[in-house]
């Protein structure tokens, strides 16, 4: 038995890598629900940016223009979702269940119409990914005993958007807890009518919020079909909205936790993709279909109860009304 | 204040977030070069011009009668149940499970067991996020979630590990026997002189669905217990007040959601496949979302919804056989529902009471009361 | 003469088919405290918050300074230099006093220079207007009393000259609504303008120079306090003469109903709310509990109706009843013969979207009167509302239409009727008149009256001092979880009891607010440690 297989360099590195959009995800969902905006409907909004950006960079043949497209479509769901639960004061969570459907329906219907291939995109070759970034030194350092291969694997030789990933922890926090614009839109979550009679608008800062999020599903949507994979397939998010969501919960709503928390989640994906790693270091083996449902059990572990009280920002999911 | 009348609210506002769904969907079909017109046609005549249409559509009904009942009793406990679909999935194992390993003399007796399979398996599935959002608020439209994926990995265990035939490639169970082989709706209407198509794969369950929405509404509006559900659901607080549990009401709401959902399996796993396959549920927990929000938590307005949602995806399937439509439209048409009966609703709303408001007004122009 | 600091004219506002406010016109002195006075639902705090840009007026214009000016939004109100604290604080429960001040008044982009200069403008203020506050302290954790002043340094540090306050004594002991008023003064004498609504006549006679009165969504009169006197307040409030005293026959209380031995109350934060407390009720009397809103009142009512867990020893005529487990619910309690008005009616003594007839079922829902079989009677449960409505006098008497649709106080009136018709041992009853109308709440005294008269216990809980004076007769005071004093009612006065409410047990000797207010400020600490 090996336990120490367990933390392979090879698994830490696809940890990394399929916890990103789990992060950018969460991140997403943060800037939402700290103004007050439940979002379910991560899920979907990550799909559809999926979807755009391969078909973008498919077409045209530049992973840029496909991030940008990723981002358009994820942001004019968040669109949607603003106007249901901002502007009509809908039930949130209904919204996020419609835009998790309107994507996983329009993806495959627009992909079927584009490319005939049986609602999936071509594979992207060349410019259409993004190509992992050996960072300089990389190669010179490897040979650098227990330090020199994690800065060449695990650090080194990623996609930019890992980077931008990683770099939108501290900027959250920079945002949220030392700016003015993070001081309202914490306050919008926890008591709209404050921001409303301090004179800022409430719609506006929840807009804000909300395109924010839109933005950052985007950017995680477009690294899925990009960066991680190349090429757009069906339902290709897997659940990873909602994993992000319960990896929100578990951070309580803060910056720095998010990032723990999605590594764990990226860390329980990777180990799962390694039935042989586990098999060696357990003894015995364990059936694939728990390795798959291993990150949703252990999500309900957690919001059972072992994350203590999370406590959500106090408006969260009420329609802003000003009383009669 | 109430502004706008009942018809208004129950009929008026559903219908117009329905018709609005409609154009949107109608310039999705556009938007992919394909004729909208032509395209309702075809539906209508796949969906309602036959007995084998008919036979079809009311088929996917039985599914989302059962579903969509599931979503409205957890919705009037103000509890949003997501997991249909892995209730419904895990109401297919239970059928499987009674049907494969017990030799049943009659159709009858072995529906009433499988239901009963159904019903538990389903409700059991429900409990155990019931049971973390009544003792440790943990969010139950999250849990639900998960617990869909967990039931996919389940079924998937079993099909694959446990109950597929030796020998057999596809995970998938033996076929049940004869002799649990429930009447289609050919078999039903054949001694009253109606002659129904007998390809359909439309069931005695569709009865079993209707009593279900009486049941249910009995219920919800003419017992005690439906309105304790009720109540929790409208405020929290004053059941409290009321000696209304809240751990009691979660529990007993999502076990009878649960149950509705897994019943969904008697007609999907044991009147049409007649075996359990990995992919029986197609999504009908989630239609079951549209179809309660379309039918206004009302067990007729399900009723309603379920052969509304019926003909759609009965339509859809002939869509996808005949045009380059893929089944997907459905998936899009049903957002666009929940979206607008569901989340838009205000959107619908606000400008009739305006309207309702305005020619109250002009009709009373006295009936002045103060507010602060 | 120079112009009015407020002018305004003609302004009408309707929520959908409630008209709040109709064709009103009102001026207001510079350098004045002006008074609104009216009922509940009279329209004053839509009116303020269509000065402040919080509502919109469907008709109507506003002057500032003898300047035409609109005011869509708060920030507009705010640049006008208005500003307003309403009756529940707007205040972000885990920010910093610092952080709610400065938030939507901040310097550019970044935090800290905001927060630095907003902490030496603060210490300006306080010595400027002497409030006192700790810049650093988060809301939750201090005082309501000290959460009040953190308002009005918001709209100071806004640069306000015209400052509205709303209801401002409603969770204020009567010292601490002494010291405001001072503020108040102090606030007058740098020029400011004052707008003060209130229901209570007493603040009005005490500190305003003007005073308008508000009905039913209009202005009805605007006069100069000295000249007027509270009797012609409360009718031109009222419409009509009004009793300001409760008629009632002194009480011949009988055997022990209620005996409650050392109960203590421990809420989900682990804080001890109710901290040991002794109350017996008996037979034909009403015993009143003061104090200010979130000294234990709540919990005790909570507990006692069944939907809190506690420790302790509660009795029914000599009978523990349970304090936990399954048999400690609102349904054992009523089999007990206990009755029930709660404090919150809206959100828990009703279902708003409920037909009447649902409501008077509920709670009794499971009386074998109420159903047969497995069903409900719902023709028997109808019939019984209709005979309620009758002999509660509830308007509209339509079992079928929703609460939400009814007025106040006929909403109290269902939850009355549901509770009392039951010949209940002991009712327990919160807040019986906020937010009811002066004729429904003579009524409403009548029928507790009556109830006492047949010879049943009752426990009122109010923070309306008058309302404890007029119908109880002996009241409790609760500070802080603590009983700190029982009195007969006909034996004290406002000012003893306001000592008592304040944690302040040897009445008879004088104390200054700085007393008073460390005590408060020990007290809240103290509830605060827990969280």
């Amino acid at each position: 038995m090996d336990f120490l297989a367990l933390f392979d360099l090879s698994v830490l590195d696809s940890t990394v890598r399929l916890a990103t959009p789990l992060l950018l995800a969460c991140l997403a969902g943060l800037f939402s629900e700290r103004a007050g905006i439940f979002d379910i409907g991560l899920e979907g909004k990550m799909l559809f940016a999926a979807f755009f950006s391969a078909a973008v960079a498919a077409m045209s043949g530049s992973v840029w223009l496909g991030l940008l497209a990723g981002i358009a479509a994820s942001m004019a769901l968040s669109g949607i979702h603003g106007l249901a639960s901002i502007t009509f004061r809908g039930n949130q969570l209904i919204s996020g269940v419609a835009i998790n459907f309107l994507a996983a329906g329009l993806t495959v219907l627009i992909a079927q119409d584009w490319f005939q291939q049986g609602g999936r995109t071509p594979s992207l070759i060349g410019g259409g990914r993004f190509e992992p970034i050996i960072l300089p030194f990389a190669e010179a350092a490897r040979s650098v005993p227990f330090i020199g291969p994690i800065y060449a694997e695990l650090i080194s030789g990623h996609s930019i958007l890992v980077y931008v990933a990683l770099l939108a922890v501290p900027g959250t926090w920079w945002l949220l807890f030392r700016t003015r614009f993070g001081l309202r839109l914490r306050a919008v979550g926890e008591n709209p009518a404050a921001v409303d009679t301090a004179g800022v608008s409430v719609v506006g800062l929840r807009f804000v919020a909300v395109g924010i999020c839109g933005m950052l599903c985007g950017i995680a949507g477009a690294y899925l079909a990009t960066g991680l994979q190349a090429g757009f397939v069906k339902d290709m998010t897997a659940g990873r909205g909602f994993i992000a969501l319960a990896a929100l919960i578990f951070a309580k709503w803060r910056p720095w936790h998010a990032l723990w928390a999605t590594l764990l989640f990226g860390y329980l994906q990777a180990i799962a993709l390694r039935p042989d790693i586990i098999e060696g270091a357990l003894g015995f083996r364990v059936q694939v279909q728990l390795l798959d449902a291993l990150p949703y059990i252990l999500t309900v572990v957690i919001l059972a109860g072992f994350v203590g009280k999370a406590i959500p920002p106090r408006a969260g999911g009420e329609p802003y009304v000003k009383e009669r | 204040m109430d502004v706008m009348p009942k018809w208004a609210e129950v009929i008026l506002v559903p219908l117009i977030s329905l018709i609005l769904a409609a154009i949107l969907s109608a310039l999705v079909i556009l938007a992919i070069g394909e004729d909208p017109v032509a395209a309702v046609n075809l539906m209508v005549t796949g969906a309602l011009g036959s007995s084998y249409g008919w036979g079809y559509t009311l088929y996917y009904a039985t599914n989302f009668m059962f579903t969509g009942l599931a979503v409205s009793v957890a919705f009037h406990a103000g509890l949003f149940n997501i997991g249909g679909e892995g209730q419904a999935m895990l109401g297919g194992l239970g059928v499987a499970l009674v049907l494969l390993f017990i030799p049943w003399p009659h159709w009858t007796v072995a529906l009433l067991a499988a239901a009963l399979g159904a019903a538990v398996f389903g409700a059991l599935w429900a409990a155990i996020p019931a049971y973390l959002q009544a003792k440790r608020g943990s969010h139950i439209v999250i849990t639900t979630i998960m617990f869909n994926f967990i039931a996919a990995a389940v079924l998937n265990y079993m099909l694959v590990n446990q109950l597929r035939p030796q020998g057999a490639m596809d995970p998938a169970t033996a076929r049940f026997p004869e002799a649990v082989h429930l009447p289609n709706l050919h078999e039903v209407l054949a001694p009253i002189g109606i002659n129904f198509s007998k390809a359909a794969p439309a069931n005695v369950s569709l009865l079993i669905a209707i009593v279900a929405c009486v049941l249910v509404w009995l219920l919800i509006w003419r017992t005690p217990l439906g309105l304790e559900i009720r109540s929790y659901g409208k405020s929290g607080r004053a059941a409290k007040y009321a000696g209304i549990g809240a751990v009691r009401i979660t529990m007993v709401a999502m076990l009878i959601s649960g149950a509705l959902a897994g019943m969904m399996a008697i007609n999907n796993v044991m009147g049409e496949a007649e075996r359990l396959v990995l992919n029986a549920v197609e999504g009908a927990g989630f239609i079951g979302i549209a179809v309660a929000l379309m039918g206004r938590s009302h067990p007729f307005g399900v009723f309603l919804a379920a052969i509304l949602f019926g003909f759609l995806y009965q339509g859809g399937a002939e869509l996808a056989l005949w045009t380059s439509i893929p089944r997907e439209l459905i998936v899009v048409i049903q957002a666009l529902v929940i979206l607008f009966t569901g989340a838009l609703d205000n959107m619908v709303r606000m400008p009739l009471e305006r309207m309702f408001l305005a020619a109250r007004t002009a009709r009373t122009s006295k009936s002045v009361e103060p507010a602060e | 003469m120079t112009a009015p600091a407020i002018e305004l004219k003609g302004i009408s506002k309707a929520f959908g088919p409630v008209q709040a406010n109709k064709d009103i016109s009102i001026r207001v002195m510079s350098g004045t405290i002006h008074g609104i006075i009216g009922e509940n639902g009279a329209g004053k705090s839509t009116l303020m918050s269509i000065l402040y840009g919080f509502y919109k007026a469907d008709a109507g214009e506003i002057f500032i300074s003898g300047n035409k000016t609109e005011i869509p939004d708060s920030q507009a109100a705010i640049a006008a230099g208005i500003g307003m604290v309403f009756q529940h604080f707007k205040l972000v429960e885990n920010f910093t006093v610092l952080e709610n001040i400065i938030l939507g008044a901040e310097d550019g982009g970044l935090l800290k220079p905001s927060l630095s200069k907003a902490r030496k403008t603060l210490l300006d203020l306080e010595k400027e207007y002497d409030l006192k506050v700790n810049p650093d302290a988060v809301i939750e954790e201090i005082g309501v009393g000290m959460q009040q002043r953190v308002e009005i340094l918001k709209a100071l540090y806004r640069q306000a000259n015209i400052l509205i306050l709303d209801e401002p004594t409603g969770v204020l002991t009567p010292a601490e609504a002494d010291q405001l008023f001072r503020i108040l003064g102090r606030l007058k004498e740098e020029g400011k303008t004052i707008i003060l609504i209130t229901h209570k006549l007493r603040e009005i006679m005490d500190i305003t120079d003007t005073v308008s009165v508000m009905r039913r969504g209009e202005m009805t009169a605007t006069v100069k306090t000295a000249e007027t006197s509270p009797e012609e307040l409360a009718e031109l409030m009222v419409g009509r003469k009004v009793l300001l005293r409760v008629d009632k026959k002194p009480a011949t209380p009988g055997d022990v109903v209620l005996d409650v031995q050392n109960l203590k109350v421990v809420d989900e934060q682990g804080v001890e709310r109710v901290k040991g407390i002794n109350l017996q009720v008996r037979a034909g009397e009403i015993v009143g509990i003061a104090g200010v809103a979130g000294n234990g009142q709540s919990e005790l009512l909570e507990v006692l109706g069944g939907y809190a867990d506690a420790t302790g020893t509660v009795t029914l005529n000599g009978t523990p009843i349970d304090l936990t487990g399954k048999h400690s619910d609102g349904r054992s309690r009523r089999d007990r013969g206990i009755a029930h008005v709660p404090e919150d009616r809206q959100r828990e003594g009703l279902i708003m979207d409920f037909a009447a007839w649902e409501n008077t079922a509920f709670g009794y829902h499971r009386d074998e009167a109420y159903t047969s079989g497995l069903l409900s009677n719902n023709a028997a449960i109808k019939a019984d509302t209709a005979e309620k409505m009758e002999r509660f006098d509830v308007r509209p008497p339509h079992p079928h239409l929703a609460a939400k649709n009814f007025s106040g106080g006929n909403q109290q009136k269902i939850v009355l009727a549901r509770e009392i018709e039951r010949n209940p041992d002991l009712l327990l009853i919160g807040q019986p008149t906020r937010g009811v109308d002066i004729g429904a709440i003579e009524f409403i005294h009548q029928q507790i009256v009556a109830l006492r008269d047949q010879g049943k216990a009752i426990l009122l809980v109010s923070v309306e001092l008058e309302e404890i004076l007029g119908l109880a007769d002996r009241v409790a005071v609760m500070f802080d979880g603590q009983i700190m004093g029982e009195r007969q009612t006909d034996a004290t006065d406002e000012k003893e009891l306001g000592l008592l409410m304040a944690g302040i047990t040897d009445t008879d000797k004088p104390h200054d607010f700085a007393e008073i207010e460390a005590n408060l400020a020990h007290a809240h600490g103290d509830a605060s440690k827990g969280a």
